[in-house]
């Protein structure tokens, strides 16, 4: 393809800036980035599952509540490292994917969207009423809390692994069945592509980057875990994220990232907003301005360009 | 029945299923049968009904936007709650409660018509995951308004029915409840006239079922929209109005919950029925009560998850709901 | 006779597939014109791009002034457009779909429902009954029904024999025609039956690859040579 060597390039190019990005910010800022970086790996889950099978997830949520108590349960009862935790994170969220999978392919559309709905509402309730456990209203507080440094690199090493991963993933011959799924059940189906196993399959893959995504959150969080930090409003904006993205491609997800996890926290330091009300009266408008003018958000940009650079 | 049906020029096919309408008859045989037996069933259920009104007003809000554009309006509840907040202020400008109603009904009415037209019909045609992030978009901008407003302290707004409790036969009845009871059916029921004889109705009716064919016989599709959008506003201010009392103080999260069980009461009467959203509500109001009461399992913390295990449920077992037609298609 | 309908050189379009390439015919004030052809021919395109329910470019004159605008606004104009499929609402109740027939009326209906009864006398009967339970040709009729209490100027019927057995076909074109000579009900009808259209419409058009390939009065087009071998099968 010849789109690759740009894509390539410009992928690169990026890894390059973020790389060498944190040694000139405060750990203040290196924390934003970490936090970017975080709405990426999610964003990049949601968007295999929604844009790549066309299941909607509004649940994305409780996978990262999953993800994060793992790693401050494990850290707090096992001192594990806490990188290990992020693997078990996905393990575990993979396995937690796959179960939520099964019974959603009895649902599609907006069914499913509600089922996922209320997954990411009641998830994060389940600390509350396993409090000896799983520690309440209070939260789970890791055995280590990190630097910002820290975060922030292990944060995008991790993002570029997934990325890779999810990119290879994409392309092969899962990439190929999960296309024709999301385009169109019955073709697929007649194809040969077998409906169970793509689809719930990519529900496992998805909730394990949400996993990941998790651990990181909480991590960024001096690594404590609780209920509140996992509210719906968590899965709306992995959800927005990705709309911005453009689903169904991996392309615009760092825009969609950037959005949700950088522009709040912008909005509110510009003098005329002020507070942090005025900062959701900007991010809301920016939103529904986003998708009344790109509604097939970034990527779907991204391909008109294209199409008008080389017309046939 | 059939014959009452066809009296009212409603199809058959309106009514839900037989085992539906048999299990809903037996739970309603049920609860008269319980409130006979113990004071503290029949004012759960009192109290369940009315809470239940709450959710099965805004699920109808819901309900009725869903039917017309196949879309879920995430800011419904934070259009109600701004309508309670408006509600507020006309009160400290001097009105009294009820005119403050009236005119924020009347208000809310014009601000979802507004809403739809600005914000919803560009994007309505382009694709349905764009429409719904447009609606959590309003969720956000309207919730930061309000606080920017008003900012997050509580306010107290006059009780439109008192705290009067009425007692009979040992039970105890808040006069709040009967009158939140009153206020919702009758505006269920005066939306449903307007829809069944009206010819705004007819039309809107129309536009939401087949708008190619109603743009045909001149149903200005799109105005049919908007107003139902601007109906659908005015439920949820209903709602909203209702809902405040029974948490005692105003403040923005007033409809943050009521909208989740309002999602859930929609799913178990059936996405595509009012009547369903409707009965849904109320049944939601009052098992949620009697399970609270007579499950100790079920804490006050657990209510919304339990909500969101019926909506599961439901989901899982009849995805349309109980009054629902449709098959959800599988492959 | 005046035209009541014209369309000079009209183009269409889905999207980028061009269905018509330049179409010009009229229909006269009272009469019943038919519009032939094969599958593909744009015989359904040229009724959309009337009614306003595709894109089209060149001219369409209606009693004199051009028609611009959707659907709804043809539908107000005067135009009852029953299309492929009969756009009943079959949710609804056939009252509730007579009903819808006249939205564009203003004013008491009771004369107009009791028009309606005495050429549609069954339909009394089924008020309640949800217009997807009818068999296709009681829902053939109720969607003339229906077009006839809009008291359009011009109705565009397209394939109304579509799916119907024959003895059913002979009765809509009946009442067609009883509503055009008594009702002066004027009709443009689509048709792949064209000899049952030919016996009704006082002329035609025949549309071959979205053009105008024949046209002139009944009598001459069932005469025709390739109008006989190719559509009326002799």
């Amino acid at each position: 393809m010849r789109a690759r060597v740009p894509a390539v390039a410009s992928a690169a190019a990026v890894a390059v800036v973020l790389a060498l990005l944190p040694f000139g910010m405060s750990g203040y800022h290196q924390a934003l980035g970490a936090k970017v970086a975080t709405f990426f790996i999610a964003i990049l889950g949601l968007d295999i599952l929604t844009g790549y099978t066309g299941q909607i997830s509004i649940g994305h949520g409780a996978f990262m509540a999953i993800g994060g108590y793992t790693t401050a349960v494990l850290s707090r009862d096992h001192h594990t490292n806490l990188v290990l935790t992020m693997l078990v994170a996905f393990a575990v969220c993979f396995v937690c994917g796959l179960l939520v999978g099964l019974p959603a392919l009895r649902l599609s559309g907006v069914y499913l969207a509600l089922a996922t709905f209320a997954l990411a509402v009641s998830v994060p309730q389940i600390p509350l009423k396993f409090s000896t456990y799983l520690g309440g209203s209070g939260g789970v507080q890791s055995s280590r809390t990190v630097s910002h440094l820290w975060l922030y690199g292990v944060s995008w090493a991790a993002a570029a692994i997934l990325f890779v991963l999810a990119w290879l993933i994409l392309r092969g011959r899962t990439g190929r069945a999960f296309r024709a799924i999301r385009d169109s059940e019955v073709a697929a189906v007649s194809s040969g592509v077998k409906l169970p196993v793509y689809k719930t399959l990519a529900f496992g893959i998805s909730a394990a980057f949400a996993g990941v995504a998790g651990s990181l959150y909480v991590l960024g969080t001096n690594g404590f875990a609780q209920p509140s930090e996992f509210g719906i409003i968590l899965s709306l904006q992995i959800l927005i994220g990705a709309a911005v993205a453009g689903l169904g491609s991996l392309w615009g997800v760092l825009v969609g990232a950037v959005f949700v996890g950088l522009l709040p926290e912008i909005s509110s330091s510009v003098p005329l907003i002020g507070s942090a009300h005025g900062q959701d009266v900007v991010f809301g408008l920016l939103v529904i301005l986003v998708m009344v003018v790109l509604p097939t958000g970034v990527a779907g940009l991204f391909q008109r360009l294209r199409r008008l650079r080389a017309p046939t | 029945m059939v014959e009452l049906a066809r009296k009212l020029a409603l199809p058959e096919r309106r009514l839900p299923a037989s085992p539906v309408l048999v299990v809903l008859l037996g739970s309603c045989v049920f609860l008269v049968i319980g409130c006979l037996q113990s004071t503290i069933f029949a004012q759960q259920t009192v109290a369940g009904l009315a809470q239940g009104a709450v959710y099965g007003s805004l699920a109808l809000a819901l309900v009725l936007i869903y039917r017309a554009t196949e879309v879920i309006n995430f800011a419904q509840g934070e259009m109600a709650m701004a309508s309670v907040y408006i509600a507020y202020q006309l009160i400290q400008w001097g009105f009294s409660y009820w005119e403050a109603f009236a005119v924020t009904l009347a208000v809310a009415f014009v601000l979802g018509i507004a809403i739809q037209v600005a914000v919803i019909r560009p994007v309505q045609h382009k694709s349905v995951i764009a429409v719904v992030i447009v609606t959590v978009g309003l969720f956000i901008l309207i919730d930061g308004l309000v606080n920017w407003k008003w900012g997050g302290a509580i306010r107290f707004m006059p009780a439109p029915f008192g705290g009067r409790v009425y007692h009979a036969g040992g039970v105890a009845f808040a006069r709040q409840d009967l009158g939140t009871l009153v206020v919702t059916i009758a505006s269920v029921m005066l939306l449903w006239a307007l829809f069944q004889f009206t010819k705004l109705g007819l039309g809107m009716r129309a536009a939401a079922l087949r708008p190619a064919a109603a743009s045909l016989v001149g149903v200005r599709v799109n105005r049919m929209l908007a107003v139902g959008w601007g109906l659908a506003a005015v439920l949820g201010a209903v709602a909203g109005l209702m809902a405040e009392p029974s948490q005692f103080v105003l403040q923005p999260t007033l409809m943050q919950p009521i909208l989740l069980y309002a999602f859930a009461a929609a799913v178990l009467g059936g996405l595509e029925s009012p009547a369903g959203a409707v009965v849904g509500g109320l049944a939601l109001g009052i098992f949620l009560n009697l399970i609270g009461q007579y499950v100790h399992f079920v804490t006050s913390e657990l209510r919304l998850p339990f909500a969101f295990a019926v909506l599961l449920a439901v989901l899982l077992v009849k995805p349309t709901g109980l009054f629902g037609h449709g098959k959800v298609r599988k492959v | 006779m005046t035209a009541l309908l014209e369309l000079e050189d009209v183009h269409a379009r889905y999207g980028p597939v061009r269905a018509l390439h330049g179409v010009s015919l009229t229909v006269g004030e009272g009469e019943i014109v038919a519009l032939l052809g094969a599958n593909g021919a744009g015989k359904t395109t040229t009724l959309r791009a009337i009614s306003g329910t595709v894109r089209r470019d060149g001219t369409i004159r209606f009693a004199g002034r051009a028609l611009d605008g959707g659907a709804d606004g043809a539908a107000r104009r005067g135009i009852a457009h029953v299309p492929e499929g009969r756009g009943t609402f079959a949710e609804m109740t056939v009252w509730e779909n007579l009903r819808l027939g006249a939205y564009t009326r203003r004013g008491a209906l009771k004369d107009d429902f009791a028009r309606v009864r005495s050429y549609f006398p069954w339909l009394e009967d089924r008020r309640g009954q949800q217009a997807g339970t009818l068999s296709g040709g009681e829902q053939q009729m109720l969607a003339l029904a229906r077009a006839f209490m809009q008291r359009p100027r011009l109705v565009l019927l397209d394939e109304p024999s579509l799916g119907l057995a024959p003895l059913l076909v002979t009765e809509i074109f009946r009442i067609v025609k009883e509503l055009n000579e008594r009702e002066g009900m004027t009709a443009l009808v689509v048709e792949q039956n064209a000899h049952i259209a030919l016996q009704a419409a006082s002329s035609a058009y025949v549309l071959e690859v979205g053009r105008v390939a024949l046209s002139g009065p009944s009598e001459e087009l069932q005469a025709h040579e390739s109008v006989r071998r190719s559509y009326l099968g002799y």
